[in-house]
């Protein structure tokens, strides 16, 4: 799958943001007045700055509202109403926090419930897809829920929840590497099924049906970025979850959590663009490619 | 809704038959020229003159070599792909705006032009390549089984079939109702054992494949070929001295 930039800040973004709006939701830390209001602001231009970024890769943007009216079927849409009722909910909990120094415990707890239901949504428009195994699989929901809790625990403070929540992301995706690796083989589709030509002997692609590229080989077909993929493997790991372990384990003060939170994010966007790079949809093999 | 019906009356789709597939992409051309002019946006082309050209197309023509096991001569094989318009069409499903729709008279998939935001999750479900996104005019493309010309009354009947089916010169792509076991197309696919692509995906493709015939197996030579008189001759007249002249030298 192409990496596009757009939709790995997206996803990064939104879900550090939500991570720590649920957080803020439940309490912790019991923030009011200013302090609450800095917290607020910084998951709000996280998380609506990475839902603006993933309006850049439609074609057509200015009907963005439409994808509101297909909750019954589409992830898509269920991720669209999970957003905006988790930001109007964690909005007013946050207004009774930062101008009537009161806690509205009803909507803190509602809003951190669908902040969560938010990033669910999100991790199943890509689960929810047979076309891709790597992705087609528990794991991949499991993996973005538990780095977006880790990551807005760090943002959040919560040092002893961080650190559980970072070996439990880190272990998740080491397992989502070494099962994805193994996905598309285990799917059952390969050239033969393809083409149903596997019957009569060994399929081979002669010549694709177009001498330039296509939207489809652009989209779908990306194998550059798989030539170091073990390598950056290493670093998102190193990156996401033992930096900001070891980071977490000095003497806390706040230039150390700044750090441990920028190593954490840049991390998660080499794992997110691996999470694209990586991923093999189907319809590479009708160019004899995967 | 983007949920797909229950049941269409009408389940109409291509029947396309790999062992008369020339590989000629007449159908790809047809396919362009008729739904660039026609319904919906128009397929562009991006730098087509250039170096780096591509474009939208609705339907695009494979070539796969198949090597059989043993000694056998490889087989080429040209194979033309679109929309399957499966039953259970997963692109339709993840559409959040209600663009993407199966219809209930027929079972033709189409897209709802003004309604797609271009979001391109379709294509991502679909396992066939059947739809590309239009880098001119944002939106989604895909086959539409030429539902403006099997309707349209204003054409000649034998027009009103899709135009790559209308313009295959060899006979290779075959159109009509694949619910109603008696059409000319279900005779056909239960004759030769039509298949579906990628059955394991779990779309229920309505459009089948035909698989190409067996092929006969060449002799090196015929078994008569040794009492057969040598065609070659010895040459006579102005060849034969000639060539007795050549020898002598």
């Amino acid at each position: 799958m192409h990496p596009a930039p757009s939709v790995i800040f997206f996803t990064t973004f939104s879900g550090l943001g939500f991570g720590l709006l649920f957080f803020l939701g439940l309490g912790f830390p019991a923030v009011t007045g200013w302090t609450a209001f800095a917290f607020f602001a910084i998951a709000y231009v996280m998380a609506v700055g990475g839902l603006m970024a993933s309006t850049f890769h439609l074609g057509r943007p200015e009907r963005a509202i439409k994808a509101f009216t297909q909750w019954r079927s589409s992830w898509l849409s269920r991720e669209a109403w999970c957003a905006v009722g988790a930001l109007v909910l964690m909005g007013l909990y946050g207004l009774g926090l930062v101008f009537f120094d009161t806690r509205w415990t009803a909507f803190g707890i509602l809003g951190a419930v669908l902040s969560m239901a938010t990033v669910f949504t999100t991790s199943m428009i890509y689960t929810q897809l047979k076309t891709i195994p790597r992705w087609n699989m528990k794991l991949t929901p499991l993996k973005f829920m538990s780095l977006s809790l880790a990551g807005g625990a760090l943002v959040a403070g919560q040092v002893d929840a961080a650190l559980v929540l970072l070996v439990i992301a880190g272990l998740v995706q080491i397992y989502a590497w070494v099962e994805g690796d193994k996905a598309l083989t285990s799917s059952g589709t390969d050239m033969a099924s393809a083409t149903g030509l596997g019957g009569i002997g060994k399929v081979r692609a002669f010549e694709p049906p177009h001498t330039g590229t296509n939207y489809l080989l652009r989209e779908f077909v990306h194998v550059i970025g798989r030539k170091h993929s073990q390598k950056l493997r290493i670093i998102a790991l190193g990156l996401m979850t033992i930096v900001p372990i070891i980071l977490l384990a000095l003497p806390f003060s706040h230039f150390v959590g700044v750090l441990a939170i920028a190593s954490h994010v840049a991390g998660v966007l080499t794992a997110r663009w691996l999470f694209f790079a990586e991923a093999e949809h189907v319809v590479g093999l009708y160019y004899g490619k995967r | 809704m983007t949920t797909l019906p229950a049941k269409t009356e009408k389940k109409l789709g291509l029947v396309i038959d790999l062992d008369t597939c020339v590989g000629c992409h007449a159908c790809v051309i047809s396919c362009k020229g008729w739904n660039t002019e026609n319904y919906g946006a128009p397929l562009s082309d991006q730098n087509a003159y250039g170096a780096d050209n591509s474009g939208t197309f609705l339907n695009r023509v494979h070539s796969y070599e198949v090597q059989p096991a043993g000694d056998a001569a490889a087989q080429l094989i040209h194979f033309p792909k679109s929309c399957l318009h499966c039953e259970d069409a997963p692109c339709v499903t993840v559409c959040p705006t209600g663009a993407s729709y199966k219809r209930v008279e027929d079972g033709i998939v189409l897209v709802n032009e003004s309604n797609c935001i271009g979001c391109g999750l379709c294509a991502w479900a679909c396992p066939y390549g059947a739809r590309e996104l239009d880098q001119a005019e944002g939106v989604m493309k895909k086959c539409t089984l030429c539902v403006d010309r099997i309707y349209n009354e204003n054409l000649p009947e034998e027009d009103r079939q899709p135009a790559c089916v209308r313009t295959c010169p060899a006979g290779a792509r075959h159109f009509g109702d694949l619910g109603d076991e008696n059409s000319s197309v279900s005779k056909l696919v239960a004759e030769r054992g039509g298949m579906d692509l990628m059955p394991e995906q779990g779309t229920k493709p309505v459009n089948k494949y035909l698989p190409p015939r067996p092929k006969d197996d060449m002799p090196e030579f015929d078994v008569l070929a040794p009492f057969l008189e040598p065609v070659a001759e010895e040459p006579k007249g102005f060849l034969g001295w000639l060539d007795k002249t050549l020898e002598k030298l």
